[in-house]
This record gives structure tokens, sequence and C-alpha cells, in this order.
């Protein structure tokens, strides 16, 4: 299965380790990917919030360099997923819209593009049976919370290949990597993103609600699919920690790290360095993984 | 709050545009309020979601330009998601946000416009996102110069961050559409108005 990658900004550099653990989760379950040559960034939410057209046209600009790959476009930041799969309905959905964006892109949009969020692809065209065959070292005794956010599922329309208000993919592919998989009620609530360095009081806020009902559920740790979220509740942690004066000591891991301790990876291979919370305490306590190959 | 809906026509160019921008109808609003219910800024807010709707239907155009909400929303989509009405309120709320750009109206939350213009000078600057540069520049800019700066050195470390941009190939090409976008708002804006 081979797919033209998208992977954004952020994961060529605050979320490197999301990027990392893709490349070496991908393979293992017959996944090639190709990085779209010379891509450009998405415009993410302030483009879209100030010129719509302008962040369709961004949009063509990519599949037109994806195309020279595949048309079947792999994305795993939710952010960049939720833009780019956003510009294909609206492409696909109005002439008049079509016509605008051809004109501001100076570019025709093929109609055959397609674009997939990776978790969509394990949980569906891979599936649990395939990833059950790699699980090697079954993430025994940890308690995750799968927390989706907002980008992944909603618009549902235009996005969504999971229930917008109770997603479950990503709790299926960690729990067939031998997670016990937390019930707990924050699965899409928003962690405040694109505000984080406008305004921060805000997300600090929604991120410490969202930490504290995990932790309050009995989770170990939180696994993620976005990169905003990510550094939201992890980068951010400490801080939240020292204004809210709560102890709340949950790393943060991306779904793929997850899965690739499950498959006997090591901590490097997947990135796990580049964490700001340290997981190491947590994952020796259960005795998951091991830092070098 | 002291409300007196003005005359017809205002109240129409106002509610148009925001129409126009979004592609949406608010007529099909009957403000049961699930938007404002499910939202998770509303404790930051000054006017509540299903408000700034009414007000858009009612052609109060200063009221919605100088309220915190439509650039305090986090595009979350909730809203959208939740609508009986199928309203896109996170795309109505967008079209605030565009219809204050163009007409290079002050509004509040002065920072997340700042914010907003850096992001997309550094993708038409370098194709890609340079967050070294990025938060720089907002800490400069917005006054904040000791912002999460205990994070830098952390990301830096870490490998988080890049201490140079990445230049993309086609970097012509973005100027050319980031030109024409700009030219044809401005077409679509002097043609609104006859």
């Amino acid at each position: 299965m081979r797919f033209a990658y998208y992977p954004g900004c952020s994961l060529h550099s605050t979320a490197v380790e999301f990027d990392i653990s893709t490349r070496a989760v991908a393979p293992l379950l017959g996944i090639e990917l190709v990085e779209i040559p010379n891509w450009v960034c998405c415009g993410a939410s302030p483009t879209h919030q100030r010129d719509s057209i302008l962040s369709y046209a961004l949009a063509v600009a990519n599949f037109n360099k994806a195309e020279l790959v595949n048309e079947q476009i792999g994305v795993q930041c939710a952010s960049c997923y939720n833009n780019l799969r956003r510009a294909l309905f609206e492409l696909h959905h109005s002439d008049e819209i079509k016509k605008k964006v051809e004109k501001v892109a100076g570019l025709d949009f093929g109609n055959n593009v397609q674009v997939f969020h990776l978790l969509d692809v394990f949980r569906n065209q891979i599936g649990l049976e395939a990833i059950k065959e790699k699980v090697t070292h079954p993430l025994k005794g940890l308690n995750v919370a799968a927390y989706y956010g907002c980008l992944l599922t909603r618009p549902p329309e235009a996005v969504a290949f999971d229930d917008p208000e109770w997603p479950t993919s990503m709790d299926d592919i960690l729990q067939t990597c031998g997670a016990t998989m937390v019930d707990w009620p924050y699965k899409t609530e928003c962690c405040g993103a694109s505000l984080a360095l406008s305004r921060t009081d805000v997300v600090q806020k929604l991120s410490h609600d969202i930490l504290k009902m995990a932790k309050t559920h009995g989770a170990d740790c939180i696994a993620v699919a976005c990169p905003l979220c990510h550094s939201n509740l992890d980068l951010r942690q400490k801080s939240i920690e020292k204004k809210f004066a709560e102890n709340l000591e949950l790393p943060i891991f991306y779904y793929t790290q997850l899965m690739g301790l499950a498959f006997g990876l090591s901590g490097k291979e997947l990135g796990l360095d580049k964490l700001i919370v340290n997981p190491w305490k947590l994952l020796e306590e259960k005795g998951i993984g091991s830092k070098k190959s | 709050m002291k409300w007196i809906i003005k005359d017809l026509s205002q109240q129409n160019h106002f509610r148009q545009k925001i129409e126009a921008l979004s592609q949406e109808n608010l007529s099909l609003c009957y403000q049961c309020g699930e938007c404002s219910a499910g939202c998770p800024i509303i404790s930051f807010m000054d006017v509540s979601p299903n408000q700034i709707i009414r007000m858009i239907q009612l052609g109060r155009e200063e009221e919605v330009l100088t309220a915190r909400t439509p650039w305090l929303c986090a595009s979350c989509i909730t809203c959208t998601t939740r609508c009986p009405k199928e309203v896109d309120l996170a795309k109505v709320m967008d079209a605030v946000r565009q219809y204050a750009a163009i007409k290079k109206i002050a509004v509040p939350e002065r920072e997340t416009t700042l914010l907003q213009k850096l992001f997309m000078k550094n993708i038409k600057s370098f194709g890609r996102q340079f967050e070294l540069l990025l938060i720089s520049k907002f800490n400069l800019l917005s006054g904040h110069f000791f912002k999460d700066v205990l994070l830098g050195p952390v990301m830096l470390r870490k490998g988080k961050l890049k201490l140079l941009p990445t230049f993309t190939d086609n970097l012509k090409q973005l100027k050319q559409i980031f030109a024409r976008a700009e030219a044809e708002e401005k077409i679509e804006e002097t043609t609104g108005k006859q």
C-alpha cells in the first residue's frame, strides 16, 4: 500500500517524534510512505480564518505535487488532515468555489486525489487482525486514555472516518496492542490549539481540564493523533501543574509510539526521548519497552 | 444592553456580506443555543455564539465587531457538528474575522490577528512554517518578551525547533497565489459595494 506522505510543518519540527514513529511503524504494516517533494504548509487555522479561498488554493498546490507521487495522500497531523479534507469537500461540492480556487491557485484541481488520516488507514484498511499479528510486546497493564481532539472527526461530512462525538479507532488499535483503554468523557474536547500563543491562559484551562479528566478516570497516560494537542498537553503540562497547583505527571504519547512499543521497537526508534514529560518511569514500572534496541 | 434595530438596507449589507463569505443561510438559526452549550471557550467569551448569530441577523455590525467572541473561537467545529439546523457557525465566525480583515477594522484580541499575520507571512516567505521566527516575532511585537521563554531551550535541546527555515522550491508560485488571493478579495469588495 503506497501513500503520498504529507507530514506538514509540525512533523518536521515540534512533533518530530510523530514523524519518526510513523516512519518506523508504517513499513511493518506494509505501508510505503513517499514524502511529497516540496510540499507547502496547509495554512492551518490562521489562513482559513483570514481567507478560505487562499486556504483551499494552498491545498490544490499540494494536491498537484502529490499527484506526481500518488493520488492517495496519507496525513498524520490532524490539522493538516482537516484542512486538506475540507478543501477537497468544498472543491467537490461547489463549482463556484472550485473556479475561484483554481484561479487563485493558478492550477487545475485533479478530481482523483484522496486524503486519508493514517489512523483511518491503520484501523480500516490494514485492520486489527494484521495489527495483532505484529504485536510482540503487548502493552500489558498500561491504562491509556485515547484523546482525539477536534479536527480529526469534525466537521463529520467533510473529514470523518469515525464517530464525531464518540470515536473509537484509536481505542481499537491500542487495545489490540494490549493496552487497557480508559472510558472517559473528554475524547473530543478541544485543547484550544490555535490559541496556544495568543491566549495561552485559555489553552492552559482547557488542557488542564483534559489532563485532569483523564487522570480522574484512571489513565496512566494519554495517546494523541495531533501535534497541537500534543504540545498543549505535553509541553505545557509543567506550567499547567504550576498554575493549578496540581500533580498530573501524565506522559503524552503519539499513538504510533505506543503501537511501535507493542511491535517491539525501542524508545530511540520511536523518538520517545523527544517527549517532554518523561515516559520511562511509567514504562519501567509496567515493564514495557527499552530505551535502545 | 440597549438594542436598536437599524434600517433594513444597512442590516442587509452586513448580513449579506457574512452570508456570502460563509456561504451559510443565517435565517435557519432559531436560537436554540446548542452551539453555546457545547462551546469549550464560552467561559472566556463576552457574547455567546448564538447571540453573535442573532446580532448578524439584526445587522448589528458594530456589536459583532467589538465583541471578543469571534476572535476567541478556536475553530474546534463542535457547534457546527451539533447544530440541529446545520448552520456552520465555525464558518460564520471565520466570515466575521474575514470581514473585519478585508475592511481593515481594528478588532479586540489583537494578538490573535497579529499571530495570524506572522503565520501567513512565514508561509509566503518560506513555503513552510518556521516556528522559531514566528514565536520570536510574536513576542517582540506583542510586547510579551519573555512569554514561554523557558520552553524555547527545552525544545531546542530536544531538537523540536529548527534553527533555520526550510525553503520550498516554489516560492515564486506561492507569492503569486497570495497576490492573486489579495487581488480577488479587492475585486469582490469593490463589486459588492455597487
